[in-house]
């Protein structure tokens, strides 16, 4: 498998906060790669360097065999990055369509952008109900559909998803998970997430990473992450025997 | 009737150019752009001199204005707005004020400073309905407005660069992440505005019959009210705020005079508001969303002072230039401790309620009349005129204040700011001649009037200011005021009622403020209106900014840079108020949060 | 005291023509820990809105203690006892997380509110707002002695959160990761020492073990005969911590009953369980 995504010996700061610290991480072309690690540990840190929000001080990050370190986050999302921001960050004072619109920015084929439009209402009606509402005025998982909408509206090669399923009702984290899935098959999308259901996120995956206090500690396959005494001890604790 | 009427559509025509575009830029691009003004004023002088000057046809010179205009405003925008936005709103909006100031200037000293005559290019009164007169100039006026408004509102509904203009401004890091060229985005949003700013100015001087580089302001602040009225961010809304203003202030001033036309502004601003807090047609959110970005409040902390600091300023301050300083300096000081005391003040309004005030000269007014005033006719003894006047501007103001403290967001900064110009235009109305000869300071019969009495009197007042403000802050009121600037919402959930807490905060200032006023009045002996003036208000609130908007020593830190540089230029008046907004801008790029804030 | 500390009926609330709430009732008894759950958009947080005067209901009633509380604004309704946190957190992030906490104290102070019964009057409101004023100046006796008791409460409050806020305690909030937010959000609404807790969401954005960790702390509280109002996707803690649950979706309550008989509720399966989830037990099978 070739590598889509690979970050190098990365290193970030936040003035003189040493936020990641020599991190190597690599998704493969049609992969779905979880990221884990408890808070502050450096995971949205991570995804916001993926995509050129934060400025690297050394180390590499290549995006479909290009050097991408110093491009702009116009010229990755261009490339094929697409992303579900933390906390959702649709745009509040602009109604669903428009979000979604908002999503294929970088696409110019009129005709797919409205079959696309279309899809998404099929796969979450909630939104096609709500086409006018404003997003801001949504709950909480309505906005974070949206969210999750919004990043497959540019037909990207790999999305970032920074918790898509915070906020989600049981039923619908599952959804969320399913259709990760499905779109990985179909459209052959490699996905990195974030996920704080160490579970959850590696019943889908086929690789982790994880992450503590910037650095990457464990990786290897989900299998071998499940088992690992380690993991469960932090993340899946006593929440599996309670 | 009638004919009061077509005057107030006529008035409201010119109102409504200017809200379309200041509602795009506040509203839409959710900036507060005080370049926007400057851009009415140098349309104006631009086709002045193209038309007067240069002897251009007026079709000609309309177009080329708007070239000059749109060219400006990129140039503005790469260079002075884009590289401090990223750091804070209140950074770039600050800056967008020292823009402004160097473009009135920089036109000032290229087309004089004197009202031109602005040539008739079309005929203003040729046409008429039943015996009411109107030109052809009107009619197009209208045509532009609604062109504008139309094409505006598509394009910002359906066109991609018009909805990415919408989305940066509503969420610049998640528009980043959409693939939108934020910063090209943010270029075509200030030529947009700018050009739309030129275009108004040019037709505001067709309407007014002369143009003046500083003219802009004036007409700018009412199309400001009139967005406002509509509802900023509805363009729609602006173009009925400003026929509407027009009407009934055409009406207002038939029947009540000229003069108190900013009153009847003033009054129609806040009943709008009270009934319709997000104007006519705009929409406030049920519950404000943004939780953690919400506050224009930047982030970033104090920087650490060494307790040696304060005895040592008050040593070099107190001690050390009254002994050395020469009475330039000294006269220099008093202004610069009068306005630390009135920023000290505002801080907890500005910094800790959240309220960023745009009116502070109207309780400084308030203050200094009352103080020439009660020593004039009642014998008052300075001593004693001082206290009053700061309770009679806190009570004054927060009476006229009162009804606004349930407004939200922006439009409570609006409404100050109209409340500042209304209380200026009725002591105006009342006593429009001035007050010559108000006592100096005495001291059991001794006149204290030299530059060190007055210098030493002022740091007085300053000592106690700044420990009531110090008390204030480490108190659980301070922090509670803070609170309500910080997130009203949660601060209601946890029994804050923020209203009454804004209203407290704007009561402290003002009262500080008239105490200002005071030492003002009896500094210069003779005070009138148009010392106490838009500009005032605003360099109060630079001043604030500059130090740190919510520490009362950075009010010290902030006068002394501000008066202090002003005066420092007074050899070269030209480029006084230019190296000014220069100083503004650099202090600005390098210390975002304020001079004494570490940036974060 | 009675039996019913909360009680609410008939409550409806809708946006233009969307009925987020739809008439439901329900009631919380002291020292009772009640949750909702539902799918996205049934109207939870809605409902706590409606419940915490955050928004105004359309119809219905709201009693607290035996006291309607639907028409009072959210100030007088903390001052009755009901304390809250938000889906999205709000802290006040200019605050630090200490003085985050003293804010939260301020309906239970004393002699820092002087008159505070008339802070709602007009006008007369400035009575108490120039005593708060005189006493962050000057100060009294009492105000000093007041002083003391507030240091000391927050302090147990950050006690609470000991190993995650201690440390962080002068800090400003919006320097906190995520869920030191939450934490300090729930700290605050503690310092009111509220008859009623409502929580939105207290443990969205944390992990497994994190979310544990909130789950004690819940389960002391109600040790301690807290009643409890809280809304929660995450159903290992809802159905360990709640005495009662409460199902809603489309604005409606669906069930209500006991944890046990909630899960194996074939309509709270089909609407928000899943199969994969419903009879299962465990929370991923
Ligand atoms: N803008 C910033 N300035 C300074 N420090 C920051 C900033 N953003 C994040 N940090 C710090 O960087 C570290 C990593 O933060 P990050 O947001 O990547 O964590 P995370 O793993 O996503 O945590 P969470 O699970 O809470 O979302 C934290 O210690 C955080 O306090
Ligand atoms: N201000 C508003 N304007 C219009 N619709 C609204 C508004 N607030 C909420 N809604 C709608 O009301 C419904 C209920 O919203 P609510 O926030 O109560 O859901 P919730 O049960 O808390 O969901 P979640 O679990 O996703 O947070 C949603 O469909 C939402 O879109
Ligand atoms: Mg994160
Ligand atoms: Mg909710």
């Amino acid at each position: 498998m070739t590598d889509l995504l690979a970050l190098d010996d990365v290193h970030v700061y936040y003035g003189p906060f040493h936020a990641l610290r020599g991190n190597t991480l690599t998704v493969g072309e049609g992969e779905i790669v979880s990221l884990l690690g408890g808070n502050a540990s450096g995971k949205s840190t991570t995804m916001k360097t993926i995509l050129g929000l934060i400025k690297v001080k050394s180390g590499s990050v290549r995006f479909a065999g290009e050097d991408v370190t110093n491009a702009s986050t116009r010229h990755r999302v261009k490339a094929g990055i697409a992303s579900v921001p933390e906390a959702r960050r649709v745009f509040p004072q602009m109604t669903v369509d428009e979000n979604l619109l908002a999503g294929a920015y970088t696409r110019k084929d009129r005709v797919g952008i409205a079959e696309d439009l279309e899809r998404m209402r099929e796969h979450f009606p909630r939104l096609g109900e709500r086409r006018r509402q404003e997003a801001g005025t949504l709950s909480g998982g309505e906005q974070q559909m949206l969210a999750f909408a919004r990043a497959l509206m540019s037909r990207p090669k790999l999305i970032c998803m920074d918790e898509p399923t915070m906020g989600l009702a049981p039923k619908l984290v599952d959804q969320v998970l399913d259709e990760i899935v499905r779109i990985n098959k179909d459209l052959g999308v490699a996905v990195l997430f974030v996920e704080q259901q160490a579970e959850l996120a590696l019943s889908i995956a086929s690789r982790g990473y994880v992450l503590a206090t910037g650095e990457i500690v464990l990786n290897g396959t989900s299998r071998e992450l499940l088992d690992n005494p380690q993991i469960q001890e932090a993340y899946l604790g006593k929440a599996t025997q309670a | 009737m009638l004919n009061t009427l077509i005057d107030g559509l006529l008035r409201g025509n010119v109102y409504a150019l200017g809200a379309v575009g200041i509602s795009l830029v506040f509203g839409v691009m959710n900036v507060v752009n005080f370049a926007q003004f400057s851009f009415f004023g140098l349309g104006a002088m631009l086709a002045w001199f193209f038309v007067a000057q240069e002897g251009l046809p007026f079709w000609l010179a309309l177009p080329l204005v708007l070239a000059i205009c749109a060219a400006l405003g990129l140039v503005i925008n790469i260079s002075v707005v884009r590289p401090l936005a990223k750091f804070l709103p209140l950074a770039a909006m600050l800056s967008t004020y020292a823009v402004s100031q160097i473009l009135d200037n920089v036109s000032q000293i290229a087309f004089g400073a004197q009202f031109r005559v602005f040539p008739k290019v079309m005929p203003t009164s040729n046409l008429h309905i039943g015996n009411m007169r109107f030109g052809t100039s009107d009619v197009v006026m209208l045509a532009i407005t609604a062109v504008v408004m139309v094409v505006m509102s598509l394009f910002l509904k359906f066109g991609k660069i018009g909805r990415a203009i919408r989305a940066t401004a509503q969420d610049q890091e998640a528009a980043l992440q959409m693939g939108i060229p934020v910063g090209q985005v943010q270029h075509v949003s200030f030529v947009i505005a700018s050009t739309l700013g030129g275009l108004a100015g040019v037709f505001i001087a067709l309407y007014v019959g002369v143009a003046n580089p500083t003219s802009g302001l004036d007409i700018g602040l009412t199309a400001f009210v009139a967005a406002t009225l509509g509802g900023l961010g509805s363009l729609v809304g602006g173009v009925i705020g400003g026929f509407v203003l027009g009407i009934l202030e055409a009406f207002g001033i038939y029947f009540f005079g000229d003069t108190s036309r900013e009153i009847i502004i003033f009054v129609i601003l806040i009943v709008v508001l009270i009934l319709r807090p997000g104007g006519l047609l705009g929409k406030v959110p049920l519950i404000s969303t943004e939780p953690l970005t919400g506050t224009f409040l930047g982030k970033g902390r104090p920087l650490r002072i060494p307790r040696w600091v304060w005895p040592a300023a008050f040593v070099v301050g107190g001690i050390v230039i009254p002994l050395v300083a020469n009475d330039y300096v000294l006269t220099t000081g008093t202004q610069v401790l009068i306005y630390a005391v009135i920023a000290a003040g505002f801080t907890v309004t500005a910094g800790q309620s959240g309220v960023l005030a745009l009116g502070q000269a109207g309780p400084i007014a308030i203050g200094a009349y009352t103080s020439a005033l009660v020593t004039m006719n009642l014998h008052f003894s300075f001593w004693a005129a001082l206290p009053v006047a700061g309770l009679s501007a806190a009570i004054i103001a927060s009476v006229l204040a009162s009804p606004i403290w349930g407004v939200k967001g922006h439009y409570i900064s609006i409404a100050t700011l109209g409340l500042g110009i209304a209380i200026v235009a009725i002591i105006q109305l009342v006593e429009p001649q001035g007050i010559y000869n108000i006592p100096v300071p005495q001291w059991f019969g001794a006149v204290l009037s030299t530059p060190v009495a007055y210098y030493l009197i002022d740091f007085g007042v300053l000592v106690v200011t700044l420990l009531v403000m110090w008390r204030i802050r480490r108190s659980h009121l301070g922090k509670v005021i803070s609170s309500v600037g910080s997130d009203e919402v949660a601060a209601l959930a946890s029994g804050v009622r923020g209203r009454n807490y804004k209203a407290l905060a704007f009561a402290i200032s003002a009262f500080f403020a008239g105490v200002g006023g005071s030492l003002l009045a009896h500094q210069y002996t003779y005070i009138d209106p148009t010392i106490f003036t838009m500009l005032m208000s605003l360099l109060v609130v630079t001043i604030v900014i500059m130090g740190g908007v919510s520490l009362p020593y950075g009010a010290v830190v902030g006068s002394i840079i501000l008066i202090g540089a002003m005066e420092l230029l007074r050899f070269t008046p030209e480029l006084r108020i230019i190296v000014y907004g220069l100083v503004l801008i650099l202090v600005v790029r390098f210390r975002p949060g304020g001079i004494l804030v570490r940036n974060s | 005291m009675s039996d019913v500390l909360l009680q609410v009926e008939n409550l409806e609330r809708h946006f233009d023509g969307l009925k987020a709430v739809d008439g439901i009732s329900f009631t919380v008894a002291p020292g009772e820990v009640v949750s909702i759950i539902g799918p996205n958009g049934s109207g939870k947080t809605t409902t706590l809105n409606l419940v915490t005067g955050t928004i105004r209901a359309h119809g219905g009633s709201i009693t607290l203690d035996g006291v309607r509380i639907d028409r009072a604004d959210s100030a007088r309704i903390a001052v009755h006892g009901i304390a809250r946190t938000f889906q999205n957190g709000r802290v006040f992030a200019t605050l630090s997380v200490a003085d985050n906490i003293e804010v939260g104290l301020h309906s239970t102070l004393r002699a820092h509110r002087p008159f505070s019964r008339l802070s709602n009057l007009f006008l007369l409101r400035w009575i108490p707002l120039i005593g708060e004023l005189f006493i962050a100046i000057v100060g009294t006796p009492a105000s000093r002695r007041e002083r003391k008791q507030i240091d000391a409460a927050v302090e147990t409050e950050i006690h609470r959160f000991e190993t995650r806020l201690g440390p962080r305690r002068d800090d400003p909030a919006y320097s906190l990761s995520y869920a030191n937010r939450r934490r300090t959000e729930i700290a605050r609404a503690l310092a009111l020492k509220p008859r009623l807790l409502v929580l939105d969401e207290p443990t969205a954005g944390m992990n497994q073990s994190e979310t544990v960790e909130v789950l004690e702390q819940l389960l002391e509280l109600k040790a301690e005969g807290q009643a409890i109002l809280l809304v929660e996707h995450k159903l290992d803690l809802v159905m360990t911590v709640s005495d009662r649950i409460i199902v809603m979706d489309g604005g409606r309550i669906i069930a209500e009953g006991r944890p046990e008989d909630v899960r194996r509720d074939p309509a709270v399966i089909e609407a928000y369980l899943g199969r994969r989830r419903g009879l299962g037990g465990g929370d991923h099978a």
